[in-house]
């Protein structure tokens, strides 16, 4: 059965149907409603790699429909660093399992997975290659806030060279026509080759290394983590991070419905004076991350999400 | 046969296999995809930038006592898709070969990136590129979606 592995492997149908079912599952994502639309079912958190937050979405959001999740554990303690190769490790899940989550360290790892497996295979983070479930929460996040995906203007600021969440989510948004200013120092600029491709498929891209100047007719801002490593110095990192910080003061003259979304955690370049603005959306984007996947198990696993939710689902 | 002049090139081999119609310049290429060459023992002749109708300039290599296999075409097609292979015995031209660059090249190279889940070479799943488009030729990993760079992936023949 076919999984998620890139966003490549939907649609924009899809992926808009994806996030029609995921708004219709948000008062049993809340706990507000019981639909057990997957009682019986299993899914497998294959988690190579620590992610408390990705891993606990997915667990969260099987749980919600009444499913079951089984965990790898301890990669420490596990067949893996015993020498298992991924293919033997899937096809032991693949038996337990209806659907299986994972993130890996090496690139390449979900495709892979995918074609040693019989169940859908939900890519969560493979090196620095896709993280296409994150771009499903920020889809859904962007289209809550603003009713369309189509035609906006977006910036995303920060470390665009090594963040993967901004790789897909670029090439997602250049899909349904939005208009994408990249703003970063020149060391984490989006790589040239991701810019040349968001351009041949008729993105409108501009490169800038001014975030507060691009800010203000922006319909989202998506801010990313700056790590000091990436630089030689702590001057240096002090010099170049410093343009890539909002307050609540840099926020004047912006569109009274503009969001500031970050895929979090966050250091210090969202100040915790933008929290209690309007405008600060990241911590219902983290909760999207339930609500999304939900709706993407049940399409994965051919669950039809019923049209009137209210009415199927129990009280808790 | 209007190649039948810079065939001529080279002596005529009385078993084995003639590659023609190799981009003029990827002669020596060829041959360390074939694993031919220095260490082989079979002799090897080969005549590089012949003028040709059909490409403006081509190589032709002659590999005497050996017969190549599909597997061997099949790498071959990486770096000269267009080839005329002929296997020939008794000084006569006994089987003409085609090769063809696929979509996919299976099990011939592995992917030249080093945090690839391939580089795991007890992964028993096939190495798979896809052939995304041929003039110039651009080749990615189907598992890990890195563009490949034709120099480096010919040190990865499997
Ligand atoms: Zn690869």
């Amino acid at each position: 059965m076919a999984g998620l592995i890139t966003m490549d492997d939907l649609t924009n149908e899809q992926i808009i149907k994806i996030l029609d079912d995921a708004t219709r599952l948000l008062p049993v994502a809340k706990g507000e409603l019981f639909l057990p639309l997957l009682q019986g079912r299993i899914l497998g958190n294959l988690f190579f790699e620590p992610s408390t937050r990705t891993r606990m979405s997915f667990e969260t959001a099987m749980k919600r429909l009444g499913g079951e999740v089984v965990n790898l554990g301890d990669i420490k303690n596990s067949s893996v660093v015993k020498g298992e190769t991924l293919f033997d490790t899937i096809q032991m899940v693949d038996g337990y399992t209806d659907i299986i989550a994972m993130r890996h360290p090496r690139q390449g790892a979900a495709q892979y997975a995918q074609d040693s497996a019989r169940v859908p295979i939900m890519n969560g983070g493979d090196g620095a290659g896709h993280h296409p479930t994150q771009t499903m929460l920020d889809l859904f996040t962007i289209r809550q806030a603003h009713g369309t995906l189509e035609g906006l203007k977006v910036v995303l600021a920060g470390d665009l060279r090594y963040g993967r969440t901004v790789h897909s989510l670029s090439h997602a948004l250049t899909r349904f026509g939005c208009q994408l200013i990249f703003a970063s120092p020149k060391l984490l600029k989006m790589p040239t080759e991701i810019v040349s491709d968001l351009r041949e498929s008729g993105a409108n891209v501009v490169e800038t290394e001014d975030l507060l100047g691009s800010i203000n007719d922006a319909d989202v801002v998506y801010m990313t983590r700056i790590q000091k490593e990436r630089f030689v110095d702590e001057d240096e990192y002090a010099r170049c991070a410093g343009g890539y910080k909002l307050h609540a003061d840099n926020l004047a003259d912006v569109k009274s419905e503009m969001i500031i979304m970050h895929p979090l955690p966050r250091v210090d370049e969202i100040h915790a004076s933008v929290d209690s603005t309007r405008h600060a959306c990241y911590f219902n984007q983290a909760f999207n991350g339930v609500v999304a996947r939900m709706a993407l198990i049940c399409y994965l696993l051919g669950v039809t999400v019923p049209v009137d939710v209210e009415s199927e689902g129990g009280a808790l | 046969m209007p190649n039948e002049h810079s065939m001529r090139r080279v002596t005529a081999i009385r078993n084995g296999t003639v590659v023609d119609h190799i981009p003029s310049g990827q002669a020596l290429r060829v041959l360390e995809m074939l694993g031919i060459g220095g260490k082989s023992s079979v002799p090897v002749s080969l005549v590089m930038n012949v003028p040709s109708k059909k490409m403006g300039a081509k190589d032709i290599i002659k590999v005497e006592d050996r017969e190549l296999t599909q597997t061997e075409l099949d790498r071959l097609a990486l770096v000269a898709p267009d080839a005329h292979v002929a296997i020939i015995r008794a000084y006569s031209v006994a089987e003409k070969l085609t090769i063809n660059l696929g979509t996919e090249v299976l099990n011939v190279v592995r992917c030249t990136f080093s945090n690839c889940i391939t580089t795991n070479l007890r992964e028993p799943l096939p190495h798979r590129l896809k052939v995304i488009g041929r003039d110039p030729l651009h080749i990615r990993c189907h598992y890990c979606g890195r563009p490949q760079d034709l120099d480096e992936l010919i040190k990865n023949v499997l």
